[in-house]
């Protein structure tokens, strides 16, 4: 992600679309433009099938805006059956198809193809059915994610995952992506809070995936779909389950010296046996830019603060404030705060919710990171993002998903200044490798898309991407779904792979 | 504790060269499950060991064959477990086969499946190559999900070698509670209690009777357990462990076992048939000599899917069909992974 606005990187004839994506179609005889948005206009109300630049426009990027392109068409259709003849219209002419949900996706991966349309399903917005005593809830799949949480309230139930887009993004998405939150480490994330999809195949066929009870036999398509980022089908229903709202939830502070000192008080935590509802971690320029943003009371000298939420019975979560609070006392907290009611447990957790546009307050540009990590691993990556910080003459500031060890790093940058996004772009892919180096993976939840897939080759091998090329064949076999996002032609890992091991001693020391 | 990654893909390098087919198992526990098959016998009972566990990470990395208790004992010196509670089948389940027939005990719709614990996994394909998909973190977001693809597939897709998996704290207390009630009126109660935010960590219902786990933090069980009917099970954990480990009365005998997933408040179907509720009401065991035809159009009814468990006759279909689209899709998977059709062939379904 892209925090206020910079240049954009237009896409045409550049060496990604050559590189990383997809060829083009055969030499075809391809409806033209005008052809292609009469033939949609016969069954979707033309006014939903968009053609003219300028309502092109706003579908042009999602929300890493840094990468952009203009599609041949933007489709809005609004019932199944529409969906289903544009698949197999797309399907007969070879036409790329890239699904949308609500764009607030931070990888490209909702990125228009030149050659191809954009089918939004944003007028899929229908809540179908809420059943309070089975607990689930059946969607269409444009959908908000705040949203069910919404209707499910009044039934004392609530749906888990919460992405900090979670006001604006759709669960179809959600889907596409395997969105987290906050609250994974204890209640999941989407592949394990969904039970049915329907969805429509490339060939424009209708296919159910799960079932109402807990599992299902054969393959788990499921869990094959949850995180495929729009490379396998369309999602046109979706069902997930809900769980009980809480009766109380806690949240306690606490400021630390180093960050070494916070990450083993993380680890004492969970010795223990307790799972917080939600453990977050910033440091010293997320804290400082956060508390301007809002005065949470956050201690701005502290090098690393903790946020750890604690939720259950009132009994339980009595209990287990007091023992957290004990714990971080010993693991020598500087500051410890427990909120004493919903107010203050809002406003201690409104700066992390805000650390994002709080950095942008300091920073003309930001670009967000997804990186994951065992949690041993935290102090030592910190410190050699601080070397690296310090090679490509960038700040860095540090949120941190401290129950999962889901880093999201945020490099401070100038897009007007020459050349600097540019060296951002390479300081974030140096962070991914390195975290892979350290045993964790590229991304943890904001997916491949564009923005990661070189990176692709560092986590995997010509093997294993040639494995996940034979699945997409499975469902996609003319590779016209969401094509040259998330998994990268092989060719291209080779190259990647030498040109960043050559690099490697230009950097700094990425552990080996 | 051996690693035999390499004999394993040497055999199933040399199997494709001689048009062999393999029946993998792991140590053999769950043979009673999944079609009938032919092929040259291939055991993971050998390859066993845990490869890598960090308490605090909560994540251990094992080899596929390494038995259930082994893995069970070393987490329970640092005060944790499975919480999706498997199955061990006599102390001899895998923790590979457990995976590959995603089975979870009774707490599965509160702590989640084997299928949600798992992290990532090293898989040996048709083609004798030896992958590495997922990892040893908590969110992993990176290709497709080919480790939680596996759940289910019987080994139909390869050869795991190494799973990556969460693990959990023992919960701090655990009470059971007992109470007299009919098979429509548990169903209805299990869902409703599901509803509140109260460490109910089991619901099963047999005999006339409605038996409820609640584990977790002490105040929590402890003062739930004074809100609630019904009485405190003096060995509640046994009762759970017999269920689990199918040594039930209910289970005894060879008359068919059938095992409806189902949508939790599905209405009570064929109330004279001999019947055993777990899951909250989304897993039904359910005894005697039927039809799988017919017993599918009751699942569907049902919101859910049937299979047959143990007995009965294994050479015919003992899984809930999958519609046309959905057998495609699974054929042309299978392809992917094992284009010679080299691993259990007939295993899940006879067309695959």
């Amino acid at each position: 992600m892209i925090g206020s606005s910079g240049q954009r990187r237009r896409w045409t004839g550049g060496i990604f679309q050559q590189c990383y994506g997809y060829d083009g179609m055969s030499e075809m005889n391809k409806p033209s433009q005008r052809e292609l948005a009469s033939m949609f206009s016969e069954f979707i109300d033309p006014n939903f099938v968009i053609d003219d630049a300028e309502t092109l426009r706003p579908y042009e990027c999602d929300g890493l805006s840094v990468y952009c392109e203009m599609p041949l068409l933007v489709l809005l259709p609004e019932t199944i059956a529409q969906v289903q003849r544009v698949m197999s219209i797309c399907h007969q002419y070879h036409i790329p198809i890239v699904a949308r949900g609500a764009g607030t996706g931070l990888s490209a991966g909702a990125m228009p193809n030149i050659d191809g349309v954009v089918l939004s399903l944003a007028k899929f917005n229908k809540i179908l059915e809420i059943d309070a005593l089975a607990r689930t809830a059946r969607l269409q799949p444009g959908v908000r994610n705040l949203a069910i949480s919404e209707a499910a309230n009044g039934y004392g139930l609530y749906y888990a995952p919460d992405p900090s887009s979670q006001i604006a993004c759709t669960i179809g998405g959600n889907i596409a992506e395997n969105s987290g939150g906050v609250h994974c480490l204890k209640y999941g994330l989407t592949v394990h809070n969904v039970l049915k999809v329907e969805m429509v195949t490339v060939e424009g066929e209708i296919v159910t995936i799960g079932s109402e009870g807990l599992d299902f036999c054969g393959f788990d398509l499921l869990a094959l779909l949850t995180g495929s980022e729009g490379l396998l089908g369309v999602i046109t229903e979706v069902t997930v389950k809900l769980l009980p709202v809480q009766e109380k939830a806690q949240v306690i502070m606490a400021a630390f010296d180093t960050v070494q000192q916070a990450g083993d008080a993380v680890a004492a935590v969970i010795s223990q046996g307790i799972i917080p509802a939600g453990l977050e971690m910033m440091d010293s320029h997320a804290i400082r830019a956060a508390e301007d943003f809002v005065h949470a009371g956050y201690p701005v000298d502290a090098k690393a603060l903790l946020l750890c939420e604690v939720d259950g019975t009132l009994q339980e979560v009595h209990e287990t404030i007091d023992k957290v609070n004990r714990i971080f006392d010993q693991e020598g907290a500087t500051t410890t705060r427990v909120s004493a009611d919903e107010k203050e447990r809002a406003l201690l957790w409104k700066g992390r919710k805000n650390a994002f546009p709080a950095v942008g307050r300091i920073s003309p540009d930001y670009y967000c990171m997804d990186g994951t990590i065992p949690r041993g691993q935290l102090a030592f990556v910190l410190s050699e993002m601080d070397k690296m910080s310090v090679h490509f003459g960038l700040r860095v500031a540090n949120v941190f998903h401290a129950g999962d060890g889901n880093l999201h790093p945020l490099i401070l940058f100038d897009a007007n200044a020459d050349g600097e996004f540019e060296k951002a772009e390479e300081f974030g892919g140096k962070i991914l490798e390195l975290c892979v180096a350290v045993g964790g993976c590229i991304t943890g939840e904001h997916g491949v898309g564009i923005e990661k897939i070189r990176q692709m080759a560092i986590q995997f091998n010509d093997l294993e991407i040639a494995q996940f090329h034979g699945i997409k064949a499975a469902f996609d076999p003319l590779g016209t779904l969401n094509p040259g996002k998330g998994i990268p032609v092989l060719k291209r890992c080779q190259e990647y792979r030498s040109i960043a091991s050559a690099s490697v001693s230009t950097a700094v020391g990425v552990a080996s | 504790m051996s690693d035999i990654s390499q004999q394993l893909v040497d055999r199933v390098i040399s199997a494709r060269g001689k048009g062999e087919k393999l029946s993998i198992s792991g140590r053999g526990s769950k043979s009673f499950l999944g079609r009938e098959i032919q092929g040259e016998e291939l055991s993971l009972a050998a390859h066993t060991g845990i490869v890598n566990y960090h308490p605090v990470e909560l994540v251990m990395t094992a080899r596929a064959g390494t038995p259930l208790t082994e893995i069970e004992a070393v987490l329970h010196e640092q005060g944790q477990r499975l919480s999706f509670e498997p199955p061990t089948f006599s102390g001899e389940a895998s923790i590979g086969g457990t995976f590959a027939c995603n089975l979870s005990g009774p707490g599965r719709p509160w702590n989640g499946s084997v299928r949600d614990m798992v992290l990532g996994i090293k898989l040996i394909n048709g083609r004798g190559e030896h992958l590495n998909f997922g990892g040893q973190v908590m969110k992993n977001v990176a290709g497709y999900d080919v480790s939680r693809t596996q759940a289910g597939a019987m080994g139909s897709l390869g050869i795991m070698t190494e799973i990556s998996f969460k693990v959990m704290p023992i919960p701090a207390e655990t009470l059971t509670l007992v109470q007299e009630m009919d098979a429509p009126q548990a169903i209805k109660t299990m869902n409703l209690l599901a509803a509140t935010p109260k460490p109910l960590t089991a619901a099963c219902w047999l005999d006339n009777k409605l038996y409820l786990r609640l584990s977790g933090a002490a105040s929590a069980v402890e003062d739930t357990v004074k809100q609630w009917q019904g009485n405190v099970v003096e060995d509640g954990n046994h009762f759970w462990w017999s269920l689990n480990e199918q040594k039930l009365d209910f289970f005894n005998g060879d008359s068919p076992l059938w095992r409806f997933s189902t949508k939790p408040t599905a209405e009570h179907f064929y109330p004279a048939g001999e019947w055993l509720i777990d899951w909250g009401g989304a897993q039904r065991w359910f005894r005697g000599d039927h039809d799988l035809q017919k017993l599918e159009a009751d699942a569907i009814e049902a919101n859910g899917q049937v299979s047959l468990f143990r007995g009965g006759d294994r050479r015919g279909e003992v899984f809930h069909r999958q519609s046309s689209a959905s057998e495609i899709l699974h054929k042309r998977l299978k392809d992917a992974f094992d284009p010679d059709r080299l691993f259990n062939p007939g295993r899940l379904y006879s067309w695959l």
